[in-house]
């Protein structure tokens, strides 16, 4: 099941299928560890639809709510 | 020799290099604090070398100001040995850029720094198998106890005179294909030759799409950018994804694959300061420890800096009047002496009590990475505001000095972020502004009149912001931003930290406080401030209530915002502020100092990061803001 990576809830694990944004944002991702296949978990959800706190290879990355509905994942 | 430090952001770049060149470079555990480049000539087995800090960049293909500032400095193509620093606990990730920089082809070092944080994350590497990999020396480090430093510089050194260039490593056979197609295209076209840089790597970057590369033929539309668009597809139509992204899965293939056949995994060893973020980054207890830290900050430097401020005026002031039994009070020569001793006293009694602690303290909030934890939370709140959580780094730091504030800007990713953080910045009490509330309001008033000013003035920075944001709609691109692990600070680099941002007070601002209160001295000698005065009353006493004499130290607060209170004493002829003014006027006069016109530095550096029309529009915005709530507390308080 795909599904966009804001709706993760905390200490979930899921694997990128995609990124849906443009080549600005795509690149920025990637140069953080995120690409299609990386396996992220969310850590932290910040109140108030503020960002999300992943973790990506052993890194802490926080991402606005806005990336991450950008970023399409698939859970187990 | 020229030797350039470039890694990631936050990987110990600064660190490395203030080992050798003293502490000149600002270091704080935060990606992005270098925005610019930093020089420093040293001597180097009898030879001057001259070491570049150059600003974090994630990878080549760059996109803030101040990646681009590093790229384009290497791509000038005049450095000798690129020390590529590299954060060994994020290694995987860190190959990324490792792998563009020997596409290079420059003479490289490999620096492993951190290592120890490494092991204790259960990552040990095998050193000399990664050297092989990349046939480049590899030398591990721990740059904040100088271990390592002098081996990697010898190493450097060497491999500068041997000119020694590392492996390029090929990605799959079909990609590489076209990556020799393309260069083999470049290699025809003469105008290339510009650039100065291995057809490789040009090649990699059209297929990348990197937007500066590109430029020049999207206009043009000529051969080679048509060539170039043919390769994309080829690319896009065997991968099913587009160009940029198949070269990044490429390297990141490649960089996973290295980081796996040179890493043995441990258990990792957890200490109590990993748990931290279990309070600071909880969605309910973080924001409470955020009010608290702040809080309980400014409380210390209230408390640190008064303890010493009364003691030290009581004694300056006792000085001038016997001073005045041995000089004849009425003369030109007294006016001198007793403007040089208030311009002393002012340094030493009133700014000094509270920048001393309070830039020590940001220092230690810094190191520990606090700071992109703010971020994080109050990212929510940004947005209200039209901006996203990164841009709380340029606003904590405004507290410090506007300065640095406007420049740290450089990390937002858009031009209209840059532009509103900007001036929201010169808005925030700098430590200049800190003194202000401290030693007048704090003082005569009370700490918790403080506290007010404080609050109120986040309220103003965020209505303004509204303001802004809504006569620049556009969107914000959203936060990403690494929130790195926490370092317990060492208080030897904070206090370094704090001696480089205090020099500023000490050898320029400190002689203008003291060349300026003796030119107030003479100004009242010969009577000329009360023209000054007169042509500010319609301002200062009939719109804001206050005590005529103000006039003049409202100009001297446009050279430094300190200086303004400082001649304000000078002015009104006593240390007891509260004697002559009432807490009304000593609240109106601190509103309007805080708000009105940024000082000259600040107008500078504006100057240069937003351009003249943008700092005029501040100039104004932040004067006619001045008045309004001057005027209202006036009536109001």
């Amino acid at each position: 099941m795909t599904i966009t990576l804001d709706s993760i809830v905390e200490n979930q694990k899921a694997k990128v299928v995609s990124i849906s944004g443009g080549w600005g944002i795509r690149q920025r991702l990637g140069c953080l560890g995120i690409h299609p296949g990386d396996i992220i978990t969310v850590r932290k959800s910040a109140i108030m639809r503020g960002p999300i706190l992943i973790s990506v290879h052993g890194n802490q990355v926080a991402l606005g709510r806005g990336v991450a509905r950008k970023i399409i994942v698939e859970v187990e | 020799m020229k030797i350039a430090l470039m890694g990631q952001p936050n990987s110990g770049k600064s660190t490395i290099f203030n080992h050798v060149a003293g502490y000149k470079a600002v270091t704080s555990n935060f990606p992005g604090k270098t925005v610019e480049y930093t020089l420093t000539k040293f001597n180097l087995f009898g030879q001057v070398t001259e070491l570049v800090d150059l600003p974090g960049t994630y990878s080549l293909t760059s996109f803030d100001l101040a990646e681009l500032e590093a790229r384009k400095y290497l791509l000038k193509g005049n450095v000798d040995v690129v020390i590529n620093v590299i954060d060994a606990s994020l290694l995987s990730r860190s190959l990324e850029l490792t792998l563009q920089l020997l596409e290079l082809k420059l003479p490289m070092v490999i620096c492993l720094n951190m290592i120890d944080e490494a092991e204790r994350k259960g990552i040990k590497i095998d050193i000399e198998k990664l050297s092989k990999v990349f046939g480049a020396p590899v030398v591990p480090a721990v740059a904040v106890k100088g271990k390592g430093i002098k081996k990697l510089f010898s190493t450097a050194y060497e491999v500068g005179e041997k000119k020694r260039i590392g492996k390029t490593i090929n990605f799959s056979k079909d990609v590489e294909e076209v990556i020799s197609q393309l260069s083999a295209q470049i290699k025809k076209k003469q105008i290339e030759q510009e650039f100065n840089i291995p057809e490789r790597f040009l090649a990699l970057k059209y297929l990348e799409n990197d937007r500066y590369f590109m430029e020049n033929y999207e206009r043009k539309s000529n051969d080679l950018f048509k060539k170039i668009v043919h390769f994309q597809n080829i690319l896009k139509e065997t991968h099913g994804r587009q160009s940029d992204v198949v070269i990044s899965s490429e390297r990141h293939h490649l960089s996973m694959n290295i980081y796996e056949s040179v890493v043995s995994l441990t258990k990792p060893y957890k200490s109590t300061i990993d748990y931290l973020d279990n309070i600071l980054m909880h969605p309910f207890l973080g924001y409470i420890s955020l009010g608290l830290i702040f809080y309980l900050f400014f409380n210390l430097i209230f408390g640190a800096g008064k303890i010493v401020e009364e003691p030290l005026l009581d004694y300056f002031y006792r000085l001038i009047p016997l001073i005045g039994k041995s000089i004849n009070p009425n003369t030109l020569s007294f006016s001198i002496i007793s403007g040089i001793i208030q311009g002393l006293a002012g340094g030493i009694a009133i700014v000094l009590p509270y920048l001393f602690p309070f830039l020590f303290g940001l220092a230690i909030l810094e190191d520990l990475g606090y700071l992109p934890r703010v971020a994080f939370l109050l990212d929510a709140f940004l947005h209200k505001i039209g901006l996203h959580g990164k841009a709380i780094i340029p606003f904590v730091l405004g507290y410090g000095c506007t300065v640095p504030a406007i420049m740290a800007t450089r990390i937002l990713e858009s031009e209209r972020d840059r532009f509103i953080a900007s001036v929201l910045a010169t808005m925030i009490p700098c430590a200049a502004r800190m003194t202000i509330i401290f030693a007048l309001v704090a003082f005569y008033i009370s700490p918790q009149a403080a506290l007010v000013v404080y609050i109120l003035n986040i309220i103003v920075i965020i209505i303004s912001g509204k303001i802004l944001s809504r006569l620049l709609p556009e969107i914000t691109p959203g936060m990403i931003l690494e929130i790195p692990a926490y370092h317990i600070p060492s208080i030897k680099v904070a206090l370094a930290k704090t001696w480089l941002r205090m020099k500023e007070f000490i050898f320029i601002a400190w002689p203008l406080l003291i060349v300026g209160s003796t030119i107030l001295s003479l100004l009242q000698y010969y009577k000329a401030d009360n023209y000054i005065n007169q042509f500010f009353s319609p301002l200062t006493s009939f719109l804001l209530g206050l005590p005529i004499v103000v006039g003049t130290t409202l100009i001297f607060g446009i050279l430094r915002k300190e200086l303004s209170m400082l001649m304000l004493i000078q002015a009104i002829g006593t240390s007891n502020v509260a004697a002559v003014m009432s807490a009304t006027q000593i609240m109106t006069f601190t509103i309007f100092v805080i708000f009105y016109v940024p000082c000259v530095a600040t107008i500078a550096v504006l100057w240069r990061e937003i351009g003249s029309k943008r700092t005029f529009f501040t100039i104004a915005f932040t004067s006619i803001l001045a008045i309004i709530l001057a005027t209202i507390t006036r009536f109001v308080y």
